[in-house]
């Protein structure tokens, strides 16, 4: 059951190699996992919609989408044949090549980084040296791909919305790379099968460092994907819905596709690095990578449920003022992990990070202006 | 694999096409904005070059670097600038004819001491493969000092920025 996929593709390999030249089963076996990762990635986006719409309908006390097929499972194929049939609208105005260009370069990067996810025992498309280099730099292209959007439709919310996402993207980008720093130091590689292997005995969110790096990387996720509380790019009640302002029919439906494979793979990576990946006891390897992903991707959607949105001022002040500084203390707290040992290690390194925490804190307490002192009004 | 080999040639040369007309539409497009996206395409092409040639983490710095932080500043420089979305920014002046020919003489210098200059490669250099921890060890080892000074001089940037972003007179309480 463990190697179920990594069985399927081997076998079909070996059957086209009865026929084939050795240099065409290679160029197989690399479209094989193209081909399941292309058909992965939209099939979990169009569940993530129904998942989405159902876990919040249930925090407001609705049932959500229960019409089409037992459960609305059949929702997300509606959803795409409507998107499919809407008219495609573009702005008199608007740049009409970037403005097709945009919801297609989103797509790309979104898919790419599906390369380097493990997703079970030998499961991995691409184990490359630099693996969670590749996924950084992968997805931090889709910023330019945003502002394609926004600059081209020609309409100033569109605009708005684009400044805003890449201000964020850009802070955001800086304390989550951070963040995954003590992660590579210590498992000493790159490679995201490699950081999987290293979390055999512990996975690393049950060190002290790694607790840190996690909660810091899960935030700036949230943040790197637009999602509430942090979805001031397409805020609904300030400027209309940001960047896709201007995108009708199967263009929104690109910005929806990747924005949501987004979530699930920021969620995998989170998995992937801090809590041991696909190792897991009893279930199969690729079950208990897809548990963890879909237990981070609901506590995303818990936070959409419950938290209001924060304004700019405070997404910044958090990126800057503390998550940067927090990200920063503990790589040198990886570091004394790394060097020490005992006792001293564990409490050393907690009570270095309970320290750092409360003197941000402290620094960061808004300026609450004092209360005023009527002298001649009564209350 | 020579099938396999000739393929991946192909590629590389249709993606030093690729280079070549992105970073000439970069230099003659005419809306400044068309340009900034000629030039990301440039970038992730040059790494796409350097992942031709096994440097991975060059590739990847590269595009996460280039692509996502510079070029990102350069479009707020753009949206800054007057003209915004004016297709008619002129791209050469009455000095373009000096320039070709001062640009062709420079390349024309440096090819012919490119061509001149014997490279002394060694064999194990060529075909043996450098991971991300090669290079941190050599940074860490051999070449700390130019490591350090540049950590200083980027150190330096740093506070230079926030002395030219801070505002001039920082009075009363914080906004």
């Amino acid at each position: 059951m463990d190697q179920l996929f990594v069985g399927i593709k081997t076998a079909l390999l070996s059957m086209l190699g009865t026929f084939m030249p050795d240099w065409l089963v290679t160029v197989h076996s690399v479209l094989i996992s193209a081909t399941g990762i292309a058909i992965f990635g939209p099939l979990t986006m169009m569940y993530l919609t129904l998942i989405e719409r159902k876990v919040v309908a249930r925090m407001q006390n609705r049932l959500g989408p229960n019409r089409v097929g037992k459960f609305g499972l059949l929702q997300p194929v509606a959803d795409g044949i409507k998107m499919l049939t809407k008219e495609d609208i573009v702005p008199y105005k608007a740049d009409k090549l970037l403005h097709l260009l945009a919801p297609i370069t989103i797509v790309v990067p979104a898919l790419m980084v599906f390369a380097v996810l493990p997703f079970g025992r030998g499961m991995i498309a691409a184990d490359l040296n630099v693996g969670i280099l590749y996924f950084l730099a992968v997805s931090s292209t889709t910023t330019i791909s945003i502002f394609i959007a926004g600059w081209g439709s020609h309409n100033k919310f569109a605009l708005l919305g684009a400044m805003r996402a890449v201000a964020q993207m850009v802070s955001y980008e800086v304390p989550m790379v951070l963040s995954l720093v003590p992660a590579l130091m210590i498992a000493g590689s790159l490679s995201t099968g490699a950081i999987v292997a290293a979390q055999a005995e512990r996975w690393f969110a049950f060190t002290p460092w790694g607790f840190v790096a996690f909660i810091i990387f899960y935030l700036c996720g949230v943040a790197e994907v637009n999602r509430s509380p942090f979805d001031l790019a397409e805020a609904e009640s300030e400027i209309v819905a940001g960047f896709h302002t201007e995108y009708s029919g199967m263009k929104f439906a690109l910005f929806y596709m990747a924005e949501f494979m987004n979530t699930f793979t920021i969620s995998a990576l989170a998995a992937t690095i801090f809590l041991g990946g696909w190792h897991g006891p009893f279930l199969p390897s690729w079950f208990w990578f897809l548990l963890k992903t879909y237990i981070l991707i609901f506590v995303m959607i818990w936070f959409r449920g419950t938290l209001p949105r924060l304004r700019i001022d405070q997404l910044m002040g958090l990126a800057w003022k503390f998550l940067l500084p927090m990200a920063l203390v503990n790589v040198v707290v990886a570091g004394f992990w790394y060097m020490s040992s005992g006792v001293i290690r564990t409490f050393g390194s907690i009570a270095c990070l309970v320290v750092a925490f409360m003197v941000l804190t402290a620094l960061n307490r808004p300026y609450v202006p004092e209360k005023r002192e009527y002298t001649f009004a009564e209350n | 694999m020579t099938e396999l080999t000739f393929i991946a040639q192909l590629g590389i040369y249709a993606m030093m096409f690729v280079v070549l007309a992105a970073a000439v539409a970069a230099v003659t497009l005419r809306n400044l904005f068309h340009c900034a996206l000629a030039l990301a395409g440039v970038l992730i092409g040059v790494a796409g070059m350097y992942l031709a040639m096994h440097a991975e983490f060059l590739a990847m710095v590269q595009i996460l670097i280039y692509v996502g932080a510079v070029m990102t500043l350069i479009i707020f420089a753009i949206m800054l600038t007057q003209r915004l979305g004016a297709g008619d920014v002129a791209q050469n002046n009455k000095q373009s004819l000096f320039g070709a020919v001062a640009a062709a003489g420079f390349v024309v210098t440096l090819g012919g001491i490119l061509w001149k200059t014997p490279w002394p490669v060694k064999e194990e250099a060529v075909t043996s493969s450098f991971s991300a921890s090669d290079l941190g060890e050599s940074l860490m080892t051999t070449y700390v000092l130019p490591f350090e000074i540049i950590a200083i001089v980027l150190f330096a940037v740093l506070i230079g920025a926030i002395v030219v972003a801070r505002k001039d007179a920082p009075k009363g309480a914080e906004q």
